[in-house]
């Protein structure tokens, strides 16, 4: 594991990996993007009791799902950094840590949207919900600390220590606001739990959550580049100001 | 041990003698308190239903207030970089600043809760058992703060940056916290809550020192 993870490490090796993976994703992303709007639109039925609306679930559920999923990414991308002073591990989970809060605010924006017609209130204090709002706040906190330091070095390590204690704490705060939430209000959303999703419906949410996900990775390589050349040329600015 | 009483008992001392920032904190705490009856309205019972959740929070906030004096103060005179060189491990160095804060900064919140909640209303069984909740939730508070206020030592304008970090990470203590309380004055069992409070309470005790030990270790690298 560590021989294999050191092989990455390297970052001129890594960007020309990360280089051959990109249009990959790029046409991934296309490709899967139209087939899950299609499938998820005019194909699926509408449901029974919903109606049209349910259809915000083909934008809404995989944006939830890849909000969790880049966290959990970060944060064991994070404890790699830290366990083996990877230099590139840091940056993958900066360079996610964006692309993740634009996921967590697009899971709220079309949860409230969808919520409007269902519940008839744009906003309900419902416990999934409200564990989605704490996670846009980690992550804002995330992206604000790397903020904060001037060295990259002390910022990579203190992000570190943030989101592993957040790790740790993220099945802590989700349990908590789940029994929170059958405290304060009972079974008042349970009427969303439909009928069972029939293959009709799954087929395009799964074609919908693979597609999020190489748009994930198309951005995360950008994003990634960007850093390590950032970093690079960093290096050679502070080299030149040495030299002169 | 004996120079993790005395960091203890200095850091005890420094806070008794500013007295001012005891006072203060407290008189935070009542003031967001007393903020609540104007603003929510004087019927008795809608205070008495929502007094569990306005006492955490108030106490949440006032002991957010303190939190960058944990290292601050030591930071800018110097004597923290002497700390961090004694022979104490930094872990236990942290152990006993937070158990000073805790001393200093959340305890006297927690003795003058039960006139608070009574001027909100609360039923005599749900003040003994808010008052127990928070002796076993709080430490979390301080626990988890010193993490934020180690990573934000040092920095200017850290306070905003402390809270964003920390308040997040609050919400299971608040949530079990006025869990408690609500069920003490609906006459339900309380232990389940409070035992998830201690859980909690010492998880933080693990994680709490070691992660703010590597997070101060930044600052002095």
């Amino acid at each position: 594991m560590a021989i294999d993870l050191h092989k990455y490490a390297n970052p001129r090796r890594f960007l020309k990996i990360i280089s051959a993976v990109y249009p990959w994703s790029v046409g991934a992303t296309g490709i899967l993007l139209v087939a899950g709007l299609y499938f998820g639109l005019f194909v699926a039925p509408p449901d029974y009791q919903q109606g049209e609306t349910v259809r915000i679930m083909f934008v809404h559920v995989p944006a939830a799902w890849m909000a969790l999923s880049i966290y959990t990414m970060m944060a064991v991308s994070s404890a790699v950094g830290l366990i083996w002073k990877h230099p590139v591990a840091d940056l993958s989970a900066k360079a996610a840590a964006p692309i993740g809060a634009s996921f967590t605010f697009l899971a709220l924006v079309t949860g409230s949207l969808w919520g409007q017609p269902m519940w008839g209130t744009y906003w309900v204090w419902d416990a999934r919900l409200t564990s989605m709002l704490i996670l846009l706040f980690l992550y804002l906190g995330y992206m604000a600390i790397w903020e904060s330091f001037e060295d990259p070095n002390k910022a990579a390590k203190a992000a570190t220590i943030l989101i592993l204690v957040g790790a740790i704490n993220v099945p802590i705060i989700k349990f908590s606001v789940d029994w929170w939430n059958t405290l304060h209000q009972p079974a008042s959303v349970a009427t969303m739990q439909g009928p069972k999703i029939h293959s009709s419906i799954l087929t395009p949410l799964l074609i919908m959550i693979l597609a999020y996900s190489s748009f994930f990775l198309m951005v995360w390589i950008i994003r990634v580049k960007a850093e390590i050349l950032g970093r690079r040329l960093r290096i050679q600015q502070m080299n030149a100001l040495r030299d002169k | 041990m004996r120079s993790f009483l005395s960091i203890l008992r200095r850091d005890l001392k420094l806070s008794y003698r500013q007295g001012s920032a005891i006072s203060l904190s407290l008189s935070f705490f009542v003031i967001v308190i007393v903020l609540f009856p104007l603003g929510v309205g004087p019927e008795l019972n809608i205070l008495s239903r929502i007094s569990a959740g306005v006492i955490w929070v108030g106490a949440l906030l006032a002991c957010l207030l303190t939190l960058d004096r944990i290292f601050q103060a030591d930071y800018e005179d110097g004597s923290l970089d002497l700390l961090v060189l004694g022979p104490l491990p930094l872990e236990m160095l942290i152990l006993s600043k937070v158990c000073a804060h805790w001393v200093s900064s959340v305890l006297p919140l927690i003795i003058i809760s039960p006139i608070l909640a009574l001027s909100m209303n609360m039923n005599l069984a749900g003040i003994w058992v808010m008052v127990l909740a928070l002796l076993i939730g709080t430490p979390t508070l301080s626990l988890i703060g010193t993490i934020g206020a180690a990573l934000t030592v040092g920095m200017r304008r850290g306070g905003v940056l402390l809270s964003l970090l920390v308040l997040p990470l609050y919400i299971p203590v608040l949530i079990f916290g006025v869990a408690a309380v609500e069920a003490a004055t609906a006459v339900l069992p309380v232990t389940s809550h409070l035992l998830l409070l201690s859980g909690i309470s010492l998880g933080a005790v693990v994680v709490g020192p070691v992660a703010a030990a590597a997070a101060l270790r930044l600052t002095f690298d």
